[in-house]
């Protein structure tokens, strides 16, 4: 092991901002991160014990109990459900005799619930060993499980098994054009910095995660962010390093447009982030790719590489001296890493932490240098923007969101796929396009985002009215507003990094008092109460997911308070304590599931 | 001289102070437990959380600037200060009157100060490990509040590395750096700052618990927030 600790620090140069990297080849290796491990990874990276171990506690996809050879992670997201899932899982547990959450006796295979996989509009999904495999069906499940007790090493398993198709609907701005590699670039350079500034400005272009924040903007300050100790030197901005980050770790359950993106317009992006670059004076830029995404890493490298050899990235960038290179970094499943400045903690070796702001991260980001940090579909519309310019943009959209959105549509519908939109079309005219039907609600924005129910679909995609990251779910008359919400509510708290109290305490408090409502516990006085921790959670709490953990609750309750009285126990109080539950365990260890196995909370008269 | 107003006070602040910081200076107290001036602020127990502008936020960690109007004692904030509060009793499971910290304990003093009467929220029971190994110094996970003040004091007035929080969400626990994770292997010694910075009675120095009688300890004789401001802590 000891060895091979030794090549695998060598081969990341020893850089403790790899250490992700490191650990994921040493879970790959291991089906767990052994404590030797740790040790010596300590020694060979001069970091402390404590941060590795806090650092493989954190993630998802790290370990320290083994796993199985063949370790499997089912996405357990909405959309998921939508199609089967809970049934499907029971299913690959019997076929392969182990149960959820645990590793077979025999280590052979290991089966997990994780996070949404991002495969949302072709799941049931799942992760084998980090790669996916979509359209999970019993048919495929008995492939699968087959595969794994023959020990057939996955880089042998059928390729059509691990295919994820794009499944792109619709069109528009972005899609339907692949630029020229490099044109983007030249057209900047030839146009000047501070003028192809001026152009992004013009073109109004907003982030597309979903803050919205003015992209010209970010780039401006980061570019004219200047060290204290070095105000008076006017050299800064050639001698300082900047970085330029593109945040590829679209976690919000129901988002997989940037799946498409880097699988499609990988050169756009890496375009567009470099066009960021000659504007901040930045040298490196960094992909965080999620670690759900493992099936699109090489395909990046090779464009990386392909980039280099035309002198489009690398020391000699135009023969003008110009230098810029990207590198790629994985996530392990942390759904807070898609938080800008919790992604750059994630960046530099250490748990997914989001920081206190300000300072903000275009003066103090990687390393606590200036860093612009962007969504994918952003610099993608950058890219085409530093070419075609900044009127060529802004004359598609509404007047406070120019240009088009990527929407990722998964649900009750009979096109699931990627379309793009320009920005001001309305909910209905969307679920025309996709085909539809009785639709209860849509989940805009994803579980931090909102719910509309079907008296409001003639609202607009726009940040000025539904403003969205690009997830779309889309739920049919047949789904229960009760399990929509609670699956929402647990993968926050799940997700929840656990630094500040109301985050940390207060989404397992509401995964409690929901789960008892919606078993059919809850009295008047635990809606009061659930609504009571909601806003606290929503108030109080340190960064957006704490902000929008309670989201699903106060939008669901807002639309439908009937729904949520009809559900309530007609008494005044009902004991958080269940006490038939609890036996569940007593039943399991006898055996026994008969009626005197039972107990009823109040005895009937 | 710059100001800023809390709770229509006007007062003073220097360049490079947060909230927390110029009210401190200037007498004002704002609960809070996390937050000790001695070391790096941190902003995770978010008791000090005051409005500015509208919007919450963390006096420990805000800069202060210039005509900024800071609302900190207000039922509401005080109301959302006691929840929280409230969070960190049910989350852990602190049991006051067999704790050997009563009466020195800065969650139980703030707790009285905020008028907290009982845990409102449903306990978590959660499963802590108590480490004995140490012959001077004793960590009870239990009381554990994820302050991060021991790490903090450890790397910053100690010079050392021996605290570290990990785990995500609510499994986030205290962990110690030495290969067997025992506070007995790592190399912490009785006389630093780590050991005497703990809010509560996570970690204490053994043989020490009961030399100040119960009755006549720091917060029974006054509230918190006099004692904060009198001891700069």
């Amino acid at each position: 092991m000891e060895l091979f600790i030794k090549q695998l620090t060598r081969k990341y140069q020893h850089q403790a901002t790899r250490l992700l990297m490191m650990l994921r080849e040493v879970q790959a290796q291991y089906f767990y991160i052994p404590s030797a491990a740790i040790e010596f990874l300590t020694t060979e990276l001069d970091i402390p014990r404590t941060q590795i171990i806090s650092v493989v506690e954190f993630y998802a996809f790290l370990s320290t109990e083994p796993q199985g050879q063949y370790d499997i992670f089912l996405s357990d997201s909405i959309t998921d459900h939508l199609l089967g899932k809970q049934d499907l899982t029971k299913y690959l547990c019997h076929k392969l005799k182990t149960n959820l959450g645990t590793t077979r006796s025999d280590g052979l295979v290991s089966i997990n619930n994780t996070s949404c996989t991002g495969l949302c509009e072709q799941g049931p999904a799942m992760l084998v060993n980090g790669y996916a495999i979509g359209e999970l069906t019993q048919t495929r499940i008995d492939e699968i499980a087959g595969l794994i007790e023959q020990k057939i090493p996955l880089n042998d398993w059928p390729p059509a098994l691990l295919k994820v198709d794009d499944n792109i609907q619709q069109q528009g701005l972005l899609l339907s054009t692949q630029l020229e590699k490099g044109a983007a670039m030249r057209a900047a350079w030839r146009r000047g910095i501070m003028e192809t500034l001026a152009e992004l400005e013009t073109a109004g272009l907003r982030g597309r995660g979903g803050a919205g924040y003015l992209t010209a903007w970010k780039w401006k300050f980061c570019y004219e962010s200047v060290e204290e100790d070095d105000i008076c030197n006017t050299e800064v901005h050639t001698q300082h390093q900047r970085y330029v980050v593109c945040n590829a770790d679209e976690g919000e359950p129901g988002t997989f447009k940037d799946r498409v993106l880097l699988n499609n317009y990988a050169h756009e992006l890496i375009e567009g982030m470099t066009v960021c670059a000659l504007i901040t004076g930045a040298r490196q830029g960094f992909i965080y790719l999620r670690g759900e995404y493992l099936h699109l890493y090489p395909k990046l490298l090779a464009v990386i590489e392909e980039r280099r050899a035309a002198n489009l990235l690398g020391e000699n960038i135009f023969d003008e001296y110009i230098a810029f290179d990207v590198e790629v970094r994985l996530g392990l499943g942390a759904y807070i890493c898609g938080e800008e400045s919790a992604l750059i903690e994630s960046l530099e070796g250490k748990r997914g932490i989001p920081r206190n702001r300000p300072p903000y991260p275009v003066t103090s980001g990687y390393l606590n240098k200036p860093t612009v940090v962007n969504n994918v579909e952003t610099f993608v519309a950058a890219a085409h923007i530093a070419l075609h310019g900044g009127e060529w943009f802004a004359q598609y959209g509404t007047k406070k969101s120019k240009g088009t959105k990527i929407l990722s549509i998964s649900g009750d519908c009979a096109r699931a796929g990627i379309y793009e939109y320009e920005f001001g079309v309305t909910v209905q005219q969307i679920l025309d396009d996709c085909g539809a039907e009785n639709v209860l609600g849509v989940q805009v924005g994803g579980p931090s985002g909102t719910f509309i129910c079907n008296d409001e679909f003639n609202r607009k995609i726009a940040f000025e009215d539904l403003a969205t990251g690009g997830s779309f779910i889309i739920f049919n008359e047949s789904r229960s507003i009760f399990d929509i919400v609670q699956n929402f509510t647990h993968f926050f708290a799940d997700e929840s990094c656990g630094f500040c109290t109301p985050c940390r305490v207060g989404t397992s408090l509401l995964k409690k008092q929901y789960d008892k409502i919606h078993q059919g516990h809850g009295g008047a006085g635990d809606l009061v109460e659930l609504q009571e921790i909601a806003k606290l959670i929503r108030t109080a709490s340190h960064c957006g997911l704490g902000q929008t953990a309670a989201q699903p609750i106060l939008t669901t309750l807002e639309r439908y308070p009937e729904l949520y009285q009809q559900q309530l126990q007609k008494i005044d109080f009902e004991p958080g304590f269940d006490l038939d539950s609890s036996l569940e365990i007593a039943r399991k260890l006898s055996g026994r599931d008969d009626e005197h196995a039972h107990l009823a909370q109040v005895e009937d008269d | 001289m710059p100001h800023i107003r809390i709770d229509g006070q006007q007062i003073p602040f220097e360049e490079g102070q947060t909230i927390m910081d110029a009210a401190m200076a200037a007498g004002i107290y704002i609960p809070h437990l996390c937050h000790n001036p001695e070391f790096t602020p941190h902003g995770s127990c978010k008791l000090c959380e005051v409005k500015l502008n509208g919007r919450n936020c963390s006096a420990c960690t805000f800069p202060a600037a210039d005509g900024q109007e800071v609302e900190s004692n207000t039922e509401e904030l005080n109301t959302l200060r006691k929840r929280i509060t409230q969070m960190l009793f049910v989350e852990g499971n602190h049991f006051c009157p067999s704790c050997e910290k009563t009466g020195n304990c800065q969650l139980q003093g703030v707790a009285y100060h905020l008028g907290m009467l009982d845990s409102h929220f449903p306990h978590f029971y959660a499963q802590r490990e108590v480490d004995a190994s140490h012959p001077d110094i004793v960590l009870d996970r239990n009381r554990c509040i994820f302050c991060d003040l021991c790490e903090r004091a450890s790397k910053e007035a100690d010079n050392k590395n021996v605290f570290a929080i990990a785990g995500r969400g609510i499994n986030k626990h205290l962990i110690v750096n030495s290969a067997s994770g025992k506070l007995g292997d790592s190399d912490i010694s009785v006389d630093d700052r780590a050991c005497t910075v703990c809010p509560t009675g996570a970690i204490l120095v053994k043989g020490e618990a009961y030399k100040i009688p119960i009755g006549e300890r720091v917060y029974d004789k006054q509230e918190i927030d006099i004692v904060s401001l009198e001891t700069d802590t």
